[in-house]
Order: structure tokens, then sequence, then C-alpha cells
């Protein structure tokens, strides 16, 4: 598998706070790769990393290199904008905007030159349909988003940021605040979205991660104690750590 | 169940309803309260309740008593030749014209000023200027201060830097720019609260599409928070609307018998205009001055009616 990011000893602080200690990792292209561990072991700060979504926190802090298309995403002189339109992200919890389907879903391509009404058509039916709501929404494309469930919500996020046409998906627990049914449906759709993109996936559901994903990170207090196939780490993780988190023990 | 319960309760269903002895000695209801602090608890709720409504019914009977006394004195006066002259010093000629026209030149001007100065004043503080920088503190706590300020002290310094500094005059142009720095500080900071409510999973979401700062602002945070802009906007502008301090002191005229035809022209306001009717001797004019009041509250309500339209159409859309 070609490799899509490369992470190079990267270091985070939130002020004092040494958040991510010298990951080094490759994110392989076309695939899911998992980023599983306790609650503020550091998944979310590095997720948000990928994107610079944590410029927005003050005093943060960021070295090393998280090399992607030959550039360094960390440092300065990367445009950010540019950057997260490349990178999508999906939250954890689902957050349309209050406006129509329609303009959730165009949303950015509208603010980065799509102007003509027949390609906004075409551009939402295509996102919707890869994100497998368009037969649920096609008929209230005016209808306010609010009013969807919160697994449509979920998915017209994912809709909403497949319409950038980017490269990268990352997701932050996107199923968390969802019931099985609705999280079903959206690990069959990031199975599905793997063939055309990169994903990383913030999971605190561990049968989840061995499901969906290629790649596993396992992530402890900032560091990265084990990386690998995700097969290889279910079944015999080498580190005694990961394997007690994976089989329920401790986190 | 209750810390306040003494004792064992009585068993379920068994015994009478009503006090029974305990082993403490305190009578006890049949879910085993202490009935004399329940008796209490009671009367002390009965209490302040009959205070709260008191208060509430004291602002309301009065602005009754208020209204009724005006409207009734107003009766006979307030007609359509009223609302279509000019002042005379005869009360049965006097009319409110010259004052409405002048009261509607003045707010317009005003709100023309202030509503896009305050929301971009909002807008830089909430969205651009670093957060506790000692700039930006001192900016916010300048605003702050500002709001309190009375409003005579604003007359003293549109007299100064409008009229005489900058040569307007007493002129409509001043006593609106005058009216403007008033509510500014208002404006700013209710338009400020307005835009923190927007939620930041929302900011979040625009941002992480790769769209800009102003596009997410024009995008996300503008709709979002515009029903708590305007209210702000349009009862700051309601308070300009009753203002007359200020205006005297920056040279609105009491007595115009003219129609204002552009910004830098003298004028009056509606509360200068009634201010100079109940000053009259003659006893007609408290009439005319109570058929003046109407009209202000009259105005006041249909802007404040206007608010609460607005702010309903900008909450339908966003939902």
């Amino acid at each position: 598998m070609a490799v899509k990011v490369n992470v190079e000893h990267v270091d985070f602080w939130y002020g004092d706070l040494h958040a991510l200690k010298d990951l080094t990792f490759d994110v392989p292209e076309k695939s899911i790769t998992a980023l599983i561990g306790p609650s503020g072991c550091g998944k979310t700060t590095f997720l948000k990393l990928m994107n610079r979504m944590n410029d927005f926190i003050p005093g943060t802090r960021a070295t090393g290199k998280l090399i992607y298309h030959d550039r360094n995403i960390i440092s300065y002189d990367v445009d950010v904008v540019e950057l997260r339109m490349k990178i999508g992200m999906v939250f954890q919890k689902p957050n349309p905007f209050p406006k129509s389907v329609y303009e959730n879903v165009i949303y950015g391509p509208k603010r980065h030159g799509v102007k003509r009404k027949a390609d906004l058509d075409l551009l939402v039916e295509k996102s919707l349909r890869q994100a497998s709501l368009w037969d649920e929404a096609k008929d209230i494309l005016n209808r306010s988003a609010m009013t969807l469930s919160g697994g449509q919500q979920q998915r017209l996020c994912i809709a909403r940021c497949l319409a950038m046409e980017p490269d990268v998906l990352l997701m932050d627990e996107p199923t968390s605040a969802l019931d099985p049914t609705s999280t079903q449906f959206i690990e069959d759709l990031l199975v599905r979205l793997k063939e055309d993109y990169t994903i990383l996936i913030v999971t605190h559901n561990m049968q989840q991660a061995a499901r969906i994903s290629e790649k596993t990170a396992f992530f402890l207090l900032g560091e990265v104690i084990e990386f690998g196939d995700t097969r290889e780490i279910f079944l015999n993780a080498k580190n005694p750590t990961t394997e007690r988190y994976i089989s329920g023990r401790f986190g | 169940m209750s810390r306040l319960a003494i004792g064992t309760p009585p068993e379920a269903g068994n015994g009478p309803a009503g006090e029974q002895p305990t082993r403490y000695g305190a009578p006890q209801n049949r879910f085993g309260n202490s009935v004399r602090l329940n008796q209490r608890r009671k009367t002390k709720n009965r209490i302040y309740q009959g205070i709260l409504l008191t208060s509430t019914l004291f602002a309301i009977v009065m602005l009754a008593l208020l209204l009724f006394q005006i409207v009734r004195s107003s009766i006979g006066w307030l007609d359509w030749k009223f609302l279509t002259s000019l002042p005379s010093r005869f009360p049965e000629k006097a009319g409110i014209l010259s004052a409405l026209a002048g009261s509607l030149w003045t707010i317009g001007l005003t709100a023309g000023i202030a509503i896009p100065i305050g929301i971009a004043t909002a807008l830089y503080l909430e969205e651009y200027s670093k957060e506790g920088t000692r700039l930006s503190r001192l900016i916010q706590i300048n605003i702050s201060n500002l709001a309190g300020v009375p409003s005579i002290v604003y007359g003293m310094l549109g007299l100064a830097v409008f009229v005489r500094g900058a040569g307007f005059g007493r002129s409509i142009l001043s006593g609106a720019l005058t009216l403007s720095l008033l509510i500014l500080p208002v404006i700013i900071v209710t338009a400020q609260e307005a835009l923190k409510s927007v939620p930041l999973s929302l900011k979040e979401a625009s941002y992480a599409l790769g769209v800009s700062k102003w596009q997410t602002i024009t995008g996300v945070v503008l709709p979002f928070s515009m029903p708590g802009i305007l209210t702000g906007a349009i009862l700051a502008i309601s308070r300009a609307m009753g203002e007359a301090a200020p205006l005297i002191i920056v040279g609105a005229a009491g007595y115009v018998a003219f129609l204002p035809k552009s910004p830098m022209d003298s004028y009056t306001v509606l509360p200068i205009q009634i201010f100079n009717w109940t000053s009259r001797p003659q006893e007609a004019f408290q009439h005319v001055a109570s058929a003046g009041i109407v009209v202000l509250i009259v105005l006041l309500l249909t802007t404040n009616t206007i608010a609460i339209l607005l702010r309903n159409k900008y909450q339908n859309r966003m939902d």
C-alpha cells in the first residue's frame, strides 16, 4: 500500500501539557486507519493536527513532520484553508448547519466557486449518494437539516464533507452518538468509501476498529504504543498493554 | 424520602391519614414527614409567591394607570389633524407633524450609522481580536463603561465634537451622530452576546470544509446570531427614540414650524416637543402633550414589534 501521510517524530503541546510524544508511523493510502486508546490520550488531538483544527486553541505548539504530498502539514507556511479542502473532517456529534439539506451539502463548494445551479444539483446528488442518504433525502432537500434523525444528520455531515472532493477523511468517533443501526450503516459506508479515500477514524469501539480498519494505532498517554496491521494487533499484540486494552481489561 | 423525615414512617395503608405520634413525639403525616415543618414550608412558599406576584403587579398596574391617564387626557385631541399639523402657539391648532418627521429622520440616520458600526465592532472583538490581550481587554472594559455613561454627557460630547468641532451645526446629522454614540455600546455588547451564542461545533464544521474566516462569518456566524443582534439593535434604537436630554444640548429646537428636508436641517423630536408642550402655562397644552405621548408610545411599540417579527423571521430561517 502506498503511503498517504508520513508521521515523523511529531510532538504537540497544549501550553505546558505534552499531549503527543514522538509519534512516528505511516498512514496508508485508500484504507482505514483506526486510532484507539483510552480517553484523553491524544487521538483527537492527533486527528485535529492533521487538518490544523488545533490552531483555534490558543497556546498550542507542534514540532516534527506530518508529510502530506511532500509538504509538512505542521509548518506555518501551509495554507490551512487549502489544506482543509483536501483533508475533510467529520465530528463526533453530528453538526449540520441549521440550513436546508441542500444548502448543507453545497456549503463548501459554493464558497469555492461552484456557482451554476446544474453543477450544484449534480454535486448534491453525487455526494448524497456516496453517503447513502440520497434515497431518504431526495424528496426533502429543502427541509431543514435539523429535522433529520441523528444517523441521517451524521451521513449528511459526511456528504457535506465529500462534496469538497477531499483526499483524506478524518473521523472523530463518528458513530459514538448513534444507535447500532445507524452505526452499521455508517460502517458499511466507510468500507465503501475507502476505495477512493484515505480514512483515519478515532473510535472507542474495539469491534468497530477490528471490523473496518486495515491499520490500527494504539494511543496511550500521548504516545503510540503500538502501530500495525489491525488483524495482527487484535490477534497477537506485541505489547501486553495493548492486549489488555483491546480485551477490555482497562480503559 | 426526605431528609426532614423524623422517625420511622407509619406503615403504608395502615392507619388513618393525619397526625400520628412518633417516637420523637413530633406529629407526622402519612408520608412520615413532620407536620409542623411541612406546614411551615407551605406557608413560606405562599409568602414568597405573594411577594413576587406583588412585585410583578406593581409594574403592570403602574403602567396601566399611566396609560389610562394619558389616553383619557388625549381623547378629543388625538386626531388626523393633530398628526398632520405643524406646531402652533394655539393649542387647538397645534400638531405633531414636524416632531414626528424629525424623530423619524433622526432615528433612521442613527440606525444607519450605529447598527453597521456596532456589528462590525462586535465582530472584530469576538472573531478577530486575540482574546485576553491587553488591548482587547481595554476596549472591552471601556465599551462596558460607556454603556453606563449618562446620556447628557454624550450630549456634551456631541456638542463639542459634531456641532462645533466638525461644524455640522444644530442639524439632524449632529443629533443622529450623538445618539449613535449613545447607543453604540449597547448594540456592541448585545451583538457580542449574540455572537458568543453561536455554537463552536458549527464554526468548526465550517472551517473544516476549508472555508475562510470571513466566509464562515457570513455563512454561519451572522445568520445564526442575527436574531439576537437585531433584537439588541432595535431595542437600542427605541431607547434613542425616547431620548431628549442629549438632543437638547446638541441643539434640537423646541419649536419647528417646517419639515426637515435634509440631514443638515434643524429639527425637533417627539420627546422634546412633548416636553415643550408640558411646560406651557395653558391648561389645554397638557392635552396636546398627552396626545403627543400616545404617538410616541405607539411609535415605540411599533419598532419593538418589528424587532420581534424580524427575530422570528430569522429564527424560522435557521430552524
